[in-house]
């Protein structure tokens, strides 16, 4: 491992910005958060970086780092290569605040429009519920999310596509998830998550499953299964005959 | 939702990635590429697609046609005269829109044909997105369909898997059992595409992904978790049946049209 390397670190805001080089030394066991802290101390005392609990718990340092989202407190320097200068930028899908500090609110605001837990009646006459471990099991995957937008970020239809006002994006499609599946949640969804929550853009590329950092299964266990449901509820004239016969 | 500040616009194959990203898209490209061209010339030729006990899977089941594995003669007379008739033109668009429709290879070639987008944070060629939104896309919801209908044709499979085990003498006689090179190739086949549609998303669906209490599943909840555990692999399915299927016809080709000698191992 090379003592010193530069970080290539894009300094700017909403107005525009341009990448600026820093050398900075380095040591074994360092990871991208602790080098940008460094050349925050040494060189660079106004850079914006966004961070709390330096272990990969709170979400906040999401950035990009060589091209790829990724928590920078959870990327070691041992994965990078140092010869050439490790670029180090914000989430570019959202709105840019200062230097490595993205605008992240839009997504707080689309948390709010998805229909909340609607648990059943109480099982027992003292208001508790029964559930099965291997009914919660799926769930609680997702219940692992750190809110921490990289999947959202890596998307290609908010990334490129920016298709805000339509499509709610892989972590609030693995949050309905959470909540559709839940064996005591009796709320649908299901036309939801088609018309104004836009599963239908979603091409099922997988960018989101790849960088969560909690490696949440986010196409497979979350939006597919998600998808079967919108098909039973909105195109499978078979589910529909069924239903209806069940309801004589 | 409120609308959020356009940010940056990247250009097609812009990204700041330094790895080979183009190398997994380009490589889904030429293998699917060199498949799809490969059955169609097949699918055309309506000769040398049995041999022995065995028939090809592009032409199983033979509906209609010339072989021995036909099962209603030769092909119908209301067949237009003008039109190129092979028995695997009947059967085949089963399997091949079953294909189209997964899941899995939806995303592949979305990202190797159409480049959308060619690889994660590579920039892409058009600004216009529908998704599976809309038409044309949305047809893909069809998949659960196919799945049935194929499930229908692996069974045939199966069975044509189990009949090339068992060989007639030339000099006529009941047929008796025995282990050919082909014999193992078809029986490859049927237990690669089992595991492929077995482990697909609308049959994990199906046995139980459909309901909240898993436990109260009507097929149970070993069965989600036996289709999950196939599903964890999809991908590895799908390529490895695809290529098996495609071997399987060459082999039965190639072994009627006398290039290959099929070895008998019993
Ligand atoms: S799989 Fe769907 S949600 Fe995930 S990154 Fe791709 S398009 Fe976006
Ligand atoms: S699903 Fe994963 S990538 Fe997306 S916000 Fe949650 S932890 Fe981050
Ligand atoms: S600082 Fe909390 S996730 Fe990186």
């Amino acid at each position: 491992m090379p003592t010193t390397a530069t970080f290539r670190i894009w300094r700017g805001n909403a107005q525009g910005g341009k990448f600026e080089d820093y050398a900075t030394p380095v040591s074994e066991g360092m990871v991208v958060l602790d080098a940008v802290h460094q050349i925050q101390a040494d060189q660079a005392n106004d850079l914006a970086v966004r961070w709390n609990c330096k272990a990969g718990k709170c979400g906040s340092c999401s950035a990009e780092v060589n091209g790829q989202p990724r928590l920078m407190c959870m990327t070691r320097l041992n994965q990078l290569n140092l010869d050439e200068p490790v670029t180090v930028e914000p989430m570019r899908a959202f709105p840019s605040i200062k230097d490595l500090v993205t605008d992240v609110s839009w997504n707080f605001r689309v948390k709010k429009g998805i229909r909340p837990f609607k648990p059943r009646p109480p099982d027992a006459p003292d208001g508790t519920w029964r559930m099965q471990q291997a009914d919660v099991e799926r769930v609680q995957e997702f219940r692992k999310c750190i809110e921490c937008f990289l999947c959202q970020d890596v998307c290609h239809v908010l990334r490129d596509h920016k298709q805000f006002d339509g499509f709610v994006g892989p972590r609030f499609l693995t949050y309905a998830a959470a909540l559709e599946m839940h064996p005591l949640d009796e709320e649908r969804r299901a036309r939801e998550l088609k018309t104004t929550h836009g599963i239908g853009y979603c091409n099922i590329t997988k960018c989101c499953t790849k960088v969560c950092p909690e490696s949440i299964t986010i196409t497979d266990n979350a939006i597919i299964p998600l998808k079967e449901r919108v098909v039973d509820e909105l195109y499978d004239p078979t589910v529909k005959l069924l239903r209806f016969f069940r309801r004589k | 939702m409120s609308t959020a500040p356009v940010v940056l616009h990247r250009r097609f194959g812009h990204t700041a990635r330094r790895d080979a990203w183009w190398i997994q898209p380009l490589l889904v490209f030429f293998a699917l590429s060199t498949f799809v061209v490969y059955a169609t010339w097949a699918a055309f030729q309506g000769e040398h697609y049995t041999y022995g006990p065995y028939l090809s899977p592009f032409y199983s089941p033979e509906i209609f046609g010339g072989s021995p594995h036909s099962w209603f003669g030769a092909r119908p007379a209301l067949w237009p005269g003008f039109l190129t008739y092979s028995p695997a033109l009947l059967i085949l668009p089963i399997p091949a829109l079953f294909r189209v429709t997964c899941y899995y290879c939806r995303g592949a070639y979305y990202k190797s044909f159409w480049a959308d987008p060619p690889a994660c944070t590579v920039g892409e060629p058009r600004h216009s997105y529908w998704g599976e939104n809309s038409f044309p896309l949305v047809l893909q919801n069809v998949h659960r369909y196919l799945l049935f209908l194929s499930v229908f044709v692996l069974l045939i499979l199966a069975f044509d898997a189990y009949a090339g085990f068992w060989f007639h003498d030339p000099d006529g006689g009941a047929p008796r059992f025995g282990i050919g090179v082909g014999s193992l190739v078809l029986t490859a086949n049927v237990v690669l595409l089992a595991g492929y549609l077995f482990g697909c998303h609308s049959m994990r669906h199906v046995a139980g992904g459909c309901v909240d209490q898993l436990s109260r599943s009507p097929l149970g909840s070993r069965t989600y978790a036996c289709v999950s555990c196939l599903n964890r692999r999809h991908m590895v399915w799908a390529w490895s049946s695809l290529f098996m299927v495609g071997f399987a016809d060459l082999y039965v080709r190639l072994c009627s049209m006398g290039v290959w000698t099929d070895f008998r191992i019993l």
